[in-house]
């Protein structure tokens, strides 16, 4: 007989089905941290190190196709890369159930998205910027697209940690010619973590897909997560400061998110030069300006030591003046 | 224990291959098609006939006489045929088939009374008006939301029978009972390990693996049911995340 179950029934079932079996692991469940597109993630104790730690683990995927491989290469390709703003994999393998997890740093933090209203400056906010490109840079630099880079896949920690998240949609490239940092140095795909793109398919996140991978076109190189960030460099700015935008950082952003990706930044290091020379106070390469702008720059740079030249001849001038005759 | 409907006790007699009841509606073969029917029906009447009394508000009669029209139609008029898995899940376009035939319910119903082309099939509305009574939630949600729920409380009513019966033959009833009072019973989760133990006369590490095992098997047996309920794999992987990742 088929029986009766409540609302709270069903939902423990599917709590039930839907937890990681940790049998014969050293893991011990202790809550769900998140639902993603194929897995969940779970907070665990690693009863071996005394500490918790995240656990990921597909949802579905234990019949044909090919998820569980690709949740095994998402931690591979996370543990290739080895950097403060880069997530790092402690452990992978397959559960008591055939489903395939890992394990990884838990972040405690808050994701962007949801931290932006608590930095209110606009240098605050490119700072954090900064950190993002230094992740993706360093990422492509050992051939890994992320493909999915929006405000909610970066967290930001109590101490400032800045960490790129959810690789799961990351695509491994030949950097055969060198890093994949330039638009030429993207060789053909070897590999993809999350679904392919052999059919056309869109994987992605709208506002924050470049227009080639909304069109499911299969050559997307560097240049897609260069737009990306462009669109997270267009959410940071909103909102950052009463004033309007500053011409050279709209122009940044207008480069970095282009719709052809041949007029975008090469490579995120440029972008990233290019945010850091604004904070510098020095030109960017994304805004030609003119003799005024550029006087006006200088003069904003170097505001100190004019004022102090001022000040200085202001008061020879007085005492000039108010010399004893 | 007695047969909710003799569709579902029936089916109980197949094996539990994988397969899809998509392609077993559309085979050649009439048993393959009566099998593939059996199976669709077992799952889905009650959602069907509670999303009509809920939903559309339909009083007990004329949504026992809409229900069976619905199943009745499903194979005369080959709606299962037109369904493409491109365009929307199964469960979508039954529910969307479900309103169309209550906005034609004047015809519907008069076909259903007058008895003489429709095979009426065996179904205990009976113990589906009783469940009406029990739900939590009412007609509140949207329409979608409703029909997922109770495909979902449908799907797993089935597999926790599939679970006991299995479980049964393995020697393992216990384990299915762990289950029952973990999981199922309101009130269970509230007992420590130690309790339980103590209450079933096995160590508590029996507990901890016994409930695994129980567990794993369902999750098993969910995917199965629903694997056999999609027409693509892609289908699946969606339906299996709403039904096991998120909640409704």
């Amino acid at each position: 007989m088929n029986r009766w179950l409540s609302d709270s029934a069903v939902e423990r079932l599917r709590e039930a089905a839907d937890s990681p079996d940790l049998a014969g692991t050293r893991y011990r469940l202790i809550d769900k941290l998140g639902q993603g597109g194929v897995g969940g993630v779970f907070r665990v104790e690693d009863t071996a190190l005394d500490r918790q730690v995240a656990l990921k683990v597909i949802t579905v995927g234990d019949r044909e196709s090919n998820w569980p491989a690709r949740l095994l290469q998402e931690a591979r390709v996370i543990a290739k890369l080895e950097h403060p703003g880069i997530v790092p994999v402690h452990d992978a393998g397959v559960l008591a159930d055939g489903r395939p997890f890992y394990t990884m740093k838990l972040v405690q933090g808050k994701r962007l998205d949801e931290h932006i209203a608590t930095i209110p400056g606009l240098s605050d906010r490119l700072r954090i910027f900064l950190r993002i490109c230094d992740a993706v840079a360093f990422a492509h630099a050992r051939g890994v697209l992320h493909r999915d880079l929006k405000p909610g896949n970066v967290m930001v920690g109590p101490f400032g940690e800045v960490l790129v998240m959810d690789w799961g949609l990351s695509k491994l490239v030949g950097t055969s010619s060198g890093p994949a940092t330039g638009q030429g140095a993207v060789a053909p795909v070897a590999e993809t973590v999350g679904p392919g793109t052999a059919h056309g398919s869109v994987f992605g996140t709208p506002g924050y897909m470049a227009p080639e991978q909304t069109r499911g076109e299969t050559s997307v190189d560097a240049r897609a997560d260069i737009y990306s960030l462009g669109a997270v460099l267009q959410f940071l700015l909103a909102d950052a400061s009463p004033s309007p935008i500053p011409r050279a950082l709209a122009a940044v952003r207008r480069q970095a998110t282009a719709a052809d990706p041949a007029d975008r930044y090469p490579s995120v290091q440029e972008l990233a030069d290019d945010i850091a020379h604004f904070l510098d106070g020095l030109a960017v390469s994304a805004y030609p300006e003119g003799p005024l702008a550029r006087a006006w720059r200088w003069i904003v740079r170097n505001r100190a030591w004019i004022l102090l030249l001022l000040a200085y001849m202001v008061t020879r001038a007085l005492l000039i003046f108010f010399r004893p005759r | 224990m007695t047969d909710d409907t003799s569709i579902g006790g029936v089916r109980q007699q197949f094996p539990s291959t994988p397969w899809s009841v998509i392609e077993g509606t559309r085979s050649p073969h009439a048993e393959v098609r009566r099998r593939a029917l059996d199976t669709l029906i077992s799952a889905y009447w009650k959602p069907v006939y509670k999303y009509i009394r809920l939903h559309w508000k339909k009083e007990n009669e004329p949504a026992k006489d809409l229900t069976q029209e619905f199943f009745a139609r499903l194979v005369e008029k080959g709606l299962l045929a037109r369904f493409d898995p491109d365009r929307a899940r199964l469960r979508t376009y039954l529910r969307v088939c479900v309103d169309g035939l209550v906005m034609n319910e004047d015809k519907a119903a008069q076909r259903v009374k007058r008895g003489g082309d429709v095979t009426l099939l065996p179904l205990d509305f009976e113990s589906a008006e009783g469940e009406l009574h029990q739900l939590e939630v009412a007609a509140a949600c949207n329409p979608e939301e409703l029909f997922s729920r109770e495909f979902a409380r449908s799907l797993f009513g089935l597999a926790l029978e599939r679970l006991r019966r299995e479980l049964k033959e393995k020697g393992k009833s216990l384990h299915f009972e762990l289950l029952e009072l973990y999981d199922i019973e309101e009130g269970g989760q509230q007992l420590t390990y130690d309790e339980v133990a103590r209450r079933f006369r096995i160590k508590p590490t029996d507990v901890t693996n016994y409930l695994a095992y129980a567990r794993r098997e369902f999750r098993r047996i969910v995917l199965d049911e629903l694997h056999a309920m999609t027409a693509t794999e892609d289908e699946f992987r969606r339906e299996a995340q709403t039904l096991l990742g998120v909640k409704l």
